[in-house]
């Protein structure tokens, strides 16, 4: 089953997009499936919460999993967070998301 | 001057099994890599990760897939330049290629295969404004020479392994250690957290949490910085100023080799050699673009195999090749060593 999640894009452009729950799926794979940001700038270390190009910021109240140790020390490291940052590949694509709204950071 | 078969850019694993497939072609090779130890992102991001789609391997630590790789290379003698990075490429009248790195090592090769990966890993800087104007003027983003800090007033900023190991060091080489981290924890090791508690409780550390540094200021050299812990603004007076924030990895000068580029990574030729626009240069790994391109280890390892026949050729044009299994030729290492299968013993029976 399909659920819509929006992305403002890094230009300021929304896009509500169809998300598969069944595809094992983050959301930062799903913002390079759709070619949402140029690739190269997002999902840099391949969706380990290693690097912050994917990080987002979390624009609806929806109940998003808890942060790992990992995310959380990859967000007290990164530049431009704000209280709503997640990692993109920290988060799984599930039915619960639907109308998500999320905004990309800025590239560092 | 360096001079070699295949100059190979990055040390990653595709770099280093090309080592192996140009070594069964009696091609020497030699790896240039920015980061000071060989196995690129496995090494430097993942060691003790899990990989598990390498073939034969059903789980494979990624440092240990790097030991191994290592080791299968060995006999093959491969030389390194570690710990810079490839700044320019020369093409030269007979068609071979110099290369010369940001410290000014320079390599001569007829082949030059760039399995840069995602690029070199480049310290990632802070967005403060005139940074770039203070950069070997009192910022740095790594430590070279500690001795350097020696009586000096130094200001680290950061939360992770290296902010905490440096400012631990230099609490006994400089004369003032300040450590600003935008949060009250440290991630880091227990003990190196621990140790920095010990520090600012003897006094030889000032540490300023939840903070980050906002400006720079000082005429020629760095004179002195703010950090911003809330509301407050607290002024610093240094000499130096050390952002550690880790590594994050740029394609860097290699988009400026006139390579064509297609979504940050070099279009190759993937229907015959993964040769790049410019005759004599391969892209294998994850630095290359091609349709239906997947950023795996696995087609890192099958992109280097072509690229070496195609080497080959172009560096011995009048010889020809035939392909060879391991099993039937053994595996005859520079080094004078022979891996082969042991024969049978045909013996009658009188």
């Amino acid at each position: 089953m399909d659920i819509k999640i929006t992305i403002i894009d890094r230009e300021g452009e929304a896009h509500t997009v169809d998300a598969p729950t069944d595809m094992n799926m983050n959301l930062m794979e799903l913002v390079r499936s759709y070619e949402l940001a140029p690739e190269g700038t997002i999902g840099i270390c391949g969706g380990m919460a290693m690097c912050a190009s994917c990080q987002c910021y979390v624009l609806s109240e929806h109940n998003l999993p808890e942060m790992t140790d990992d995310e959380d020390a990859m967000l007290a490291e990164a530049f431009f967070v704000q209280n709503n940052s997640r990692l993109g590949c920290q988060i799984q694509i599930t039915s619960e998301l639907d109308g998500l709204q999320i905004q990309l950071a800025p590239e560092e | 001057m360096i001079k070699t078969d295949i100059l190979i850019i990055g040390a990653g694993p595709t770099g280093l099994f090309t080592v192996f497939e140009a070594g069964l072609l009696k091609l020497k090779c030699h790896l240039i890599d920015a980061l000071p130890q060989p196995g690129g992102q496995c090494a430097e991001l993942y060691p003790k990760k899990p990989i598990y789609d390498i073939p034969a391997f059903p789980e494979v630590l990624a440092g240990d897939l790097v030991d191994n790789l290592m080791e299968q290379i060995k006999p093959f003698e491969p030389s390194f330049t570690l710990g810079e990075r490839a700044e320019t490429i020369e093409k030269q009248d007979d068609g071979t290629f110099i290369v010369t790195t940001n410290k000014g090592t320079k390599h001569h090769a007829p082949v030059v295969a760039i399995a840069g990966g995602l690029g070199s890993f480049e310290p990632r800087k802070p967005l403060i404004d005139n940074l770039a104007f203070y950069e070997d003027k009192g910022v740095s983003y790594m430590i070279k020479n500690p001795e350097i800090y020696r009586n000096q007033k130094v200001v680290i900023s950061g939360g992770g392994d290296s902010a905490l190991d440096w400012s631990i060091f230099l609490a006994d080489v400089a004369s003032e250690v300040t450590l600003v981290h935008r949060r009250n924890e440290f991630r880091g090791h227990l003990d190196s957290v621990d140790k920095v508690k010990e520090l600012k409780d003897l006094g030889k550390i000032n540490l300023i949490t939840p903070a980050e540094v906002e400006k720079i200021y000082g005429e020629e050299k760095v004179e002195g910085v703010v950090v911003k812990r809330g509301d407050e603004e607290i002024n610093l007076a240094v000499d130096h100023f050390i952002p550690l924030f880790g590594l994050s990895p740029k394609l860097g000068p290699i988009a400026n080799w006139g390579l064509e580029i297609e979504k940050n990574a070099i279009k190759v030729d993937n229907s015959l050699d993964y040769q790049t626009n410019i005759p004599g240069i391969y892209a294998i790994g994850d630095v290359n673009t091609y349709p239906g391109k997947l950023k795996l280890i696995l087609c890192g390892f099958h992109e280097a195999t072509l690229m070496c026949q195609s080497a080959y050729q172009r560096i011995h044009p009048d010889k020809k090749y035939v392909m060879k299994y391991t099993t039937v030729g053994g595996v005859t290492g520079f080094d004078g060593t022979k891996k082969e299968a042991p024969k049978a013993v045909v013996k009658a029976i009188d």
